[in-house]
């Protein structure tokens, strides 16, 4: 027992001085000092105190959700530890920072962060300060461990949800100024930074309250969908209910957020098409935006007016360009197919690359437009109404992304998908299946194609123009991003992986040059804890929990032999 | 004329010459073990026949028609299937597509039900797991899923590489127990193993392969009592 105790101490101390170390990281890249103008509860505490104060408590939290079946003694004791630890190196830092100038290497050592890190008081009293809300942060951790897990999930819930709403306050506002009587009693709990006091107390007891009700609910036997009927009554009501609410966005959300969407849906569309070479087939492509670039080139090459004297519409240019996108990925396809895994990768990447050189070439000018691209581009036509708003496009994006997902949907469980997912398994022994590798192979490729240039062709259209250096490589590894992070091989989790991965960036432009910064440390954080993806294809997810699986599969054969020893 | 007849096969990795001339026949209704140690060119010999490797010299007969005129994957269509070395099963498909997917290459819906049911028949413990994950069957359950998967494509040879890696004894007993009845029920079979004795105790005839050439052949029970094979193959001193 004391040998065990003993030997968390120096785990614990090594949490706190990380802790530490990723508090004063963040207060010398500069985001402490730019987000402390920001509150997330006016005049209370600012954006820049929870950016240096929460190391303290996520690691504690963390660390002690680690560490099971601890006395409640011992849960304080680690929770204060670790958050004095944390606070220990800030204190250092400060006094380093004052005492040197520190601002040759890192140029935001500045007074002002010193005086934000000692919340403006003297330095002796600051750095108590500092000293006392870092152990704090560490004891508040270890207070989750104590309540009653409801409770704690609880008001988890109303922190989490008052600093979202703080921090999202600009957007919050803008959007809800739209929705009449609701405008002003949601702009009352705001001040002009931040939430109010009053209104964050408010919000807090709503969500925790909401929170804590629900999880106390006992199911009831109505709820239980017994008949089949019933189930499949429900199954419908759900999906009515998200096809009418997916209607109402635009007019609800308004310009900002439409715009967003767009570029959400966009990569839904892309998403859904590279899941099928990449998760289904296993084909590992890095040049996925060259169909995307050849869907709304061919758009623009055939609807506009600079380089056509009789430029079609939309909707007639929409075949030819899918046709297009077809016959590129058949193209890509036919090379390629004797290679596998990371050199089917560099090959695809290297398409990639050409398709956009191509684009930007002066040999092609007179076609493509060179560096200047191409402009006046058609938008469509239905009936007398151009569709040229983001709130108007989003609904072209929208049924795109509605056929292209309930064809990939019905893919994925024919047989043309089961024989995808052979080929990904094991080439070889499909093969000796009779499977013809090649013709499948193909097939993924070019649906792939198809699915991204019709993307390519509404990007194209929204612009009303295109330019070779939209068609970068960092849009095929977006794409590829989005399909890890949603789950690979699952349909919903492009929907997932393109909301999080396409939207996030946009909420966060608050976080100006941060933001990637952010956005990165969210992926490193998830890759870690999340292999799987946000939302996984259940086969999937099985794969990535080998080591589980492995010591359930030593069981099971433990078990077969006996089985087969009693038998004898 | 025999079943399958193997004719002077030299089949090529790069540079690296890996079969030199591998001649063998299996007859109707046999079992016939390729036996040898690691490196031999066992897997090699099987991976040519179905067409997954293409030799530089020599023929590979079903029948008396010439095979390696043909793409790999028309050569199941012929009456050739295989079980792969390490099972290799589809891990992330179920149990039952993974057995359609063995008879990939069958038109008739019914003839696919009816292979199902044969199989579930064979092992009944794939009924029991039929829509569980391959990737999570046992070795002995995966091993099962391999040769019945092999068995829905009706060939009129099986060729089996290494069937008992890695499983515990008493599961090989069983599976060498299901190569005879399979045998029975009108499948050739041809077998390459590293266990020689459990294969020599199944087998009709034997080929001893070495260094990518065969240096012995004869009835099962004869190379059980030949003292080279009983000193390499069999540990006996």
């Amino acid at each position: 027992m004391q040998s065990q105790n003993t030997s968390l101490w120096k785990p614990a101390i090594q949490s706190g001085l990380i802790a530490g170390g990723v508090a004063v990281l963040l207060s010398l890249v500069g985001m402490v000092a730019t987000f402390n103008q920001r509150f997330i509860i006016s005049g209370v505490f600012s954006m820049g105190q929870v950016i240096f104060l929460a190391p303290m408590l996520l690691m504690s939290y963390f660390f002690l959700r680690k560490t099971m079946a601890l006395s409640s003694q011992k849960i304080v004791l680690y929770g204060l530890l670790i958050g004095v630890m944390g606070g220990l190196v800030l204190v250092l830092l400060v006094l380093l920072g004052t005492n040197f100038n520190l601002q040759a290497m890192f140029i935001n050592s500045s007074s002002k962060l010193y005086d934000i890190l000692t919340f403006n008081q003297p330095l002796a009293p600051g750095l108590m300060i500092l000293l006392a809300l870092s152990a704090v942060m560490g004891v508040l951790a270890s207070g989750s461990f104590l309540i009653p897990p409801r409770i704690s999930a609880a008001v988890i819930q109303g922190i989490t949800w008052v600093l979202l709403v703080g921090l999202l306050r600009d957007l919050i506002i803008t959007v809800t100024s739209r929705w009449g009587p609701l405008a002003g009693p949601v702009k009352s709990l705001f001040a002009v930074s931040g939430l109010k006091p009053l209104g964050a107390i408010f919000l807090f007891a709503l969500i925790s309250g909401l929170y804590y009700w629900r999880n106390g609910k006992p199911v009831s036997p109505a709820q239980k969908p017994t008949q089949t009927k019933d189930r499949s009554l429900l199954f419908w009501a759900k999906w009515a209910g998200l096809i009418i609410l997916l209607l109402l966005l635009p007019p609800i959300l308004g310009i900002f957020f439409s715009d967003i969407l767009d570029t959400v849906f966009m990569y839904i569309l892309m998403g859904i098409g590279l899941n099928i070479v990449v998760g289904f087939a296993g084909l590992l492509d890095l040049g996925y935006v060259a169909f995307f670039a050849i869907g709304a080139y061919t758009m623009g090459v055939l609807t506009s007016p600079e380089l056509n004297a009789d430029p079609m519409t939309y909707w007639q240019a929409l075949p030819f360009a899918m046709i297009a996108c077809v016959v590129a990925g058949l193209i890509l396809g036919l090379p390629v197919l004797k290679m596998r895994g990371d050199y089917l990768a560099i090959v695809t990447l290297g398409f990639g690359e050409i398709v956009r050189l191509l684009a930007l070439s002066d040999w092609l000018r007179p076609w493509f437009g060179g560096s200047q691209g191409i402009q006046l581009i058609a938008q469509p036509v239905i009936g007398n109404m151009v569709l040229n708003t983001q709130q108007e496009l989003y609904y072209l994006f929208l049924l795109g992304v509605g056929i292209v997902a309930f064809i990939a949907w019905r893919l994925r469980d024919s047989r043309m998908g089961r024989t995808w997912m052979a080929i990904r398994e094991d080439e070889d022994v499909a093969i000796a299946m009779g499977i013809n590798h090649v013709a499948y192979k193909l097939m993924a490729f070019a649906t792939g194609a198809l699915f991204s240039g019709i993307a390519g062709t509404i990007f194209a259209a929204k612009l009303q123009s295109v330019y070779p250096h939209s068609m970068n490589f960092l849009v095929s590894i977006n794409v590829l991003c989005l399909i890890i992070i949603g789950g690979m091989g699952s349909i919903p989790g492009v929907f997932v992986g393109s909301l999080v991965l396409m939207g996030s960036p946009e909420l966060l432009r608050e976080f100006a040059e941060y933001r990637y910064l952010v956005y990165g440390a969210l992926l490193v954080v998830m890759m870690l804890t999340r292999p799987e993806g946000l939302w996984p294809d259940a086969r999937r997810k099985l794969e990535l929990h080998e080591e589980e699986l492995e010591a359930e599969a030593h069981v099971l054969a433990e078990a077969e032999t006996s089985a087969m020893k009693s038998a004898k | 004329m025999p079943l399958l007849e193997v004719e002077n096969l030299h089949t090529y990795y790069g540079n690296i010459h890996a079969l030199k001339g591998i001649s063998l026949t299996v007859e109707k209704g046999e079992i016939v073990t390729l036996i040898g140690g690691n490196g031999a060119g066992k897997t090699t010999t099987l991976r040519t026949i179905c067409g997954l490797l293409k030799p530089r010299e020599g023929r590979v007969k079903l029948e008396g028609e010439d095979l390696t005129q043909y793409k790999a994957h028309d050569i199941v269509y012929k009456g050739i299937a295989m079980v792969p070395e390490g099972r290799g099963v589809f891990a992330r498909l179920t149990v039952m597509e993974n057995l359609e997917m063995g008879a990939f290459s069958l038109k008739s819906k019914d003839q696919v039900n009816k292979n199902i049911e044969r199989i579930f028949g064979l092992f009944p413990r794939l009924k029991d797991r039929r829509s569980q994950v391959a990737g999570t069957l046992s070795g002995g359950e995966q091993q099962m899923l391999a040769t019945g998967r092999a068995l829905m494509a009706n060939p009129s040879i099986l060729l089996m590489d290494e069937p008992s890696m890695g499983l515990a004894p008493v599961l090989v007993e069983v599976i060498f127990d299901t190569i005879e009845q399979v045998n029975k029920e009108g499948v050739t079979i041809l077998l390459v193993e590293q266990n020689a004795l459990m294969a020599l105790g199944v087998a009709h005839r034997g080929y001893v392969l070495q260094t990518g050439e065969i240096i012995l052949s004869d009835s099962a029970d004869k190379l059980q009592k030949n003292s080279t094979v009983q000193k390499a193959y069999l540990g006996m001193e």
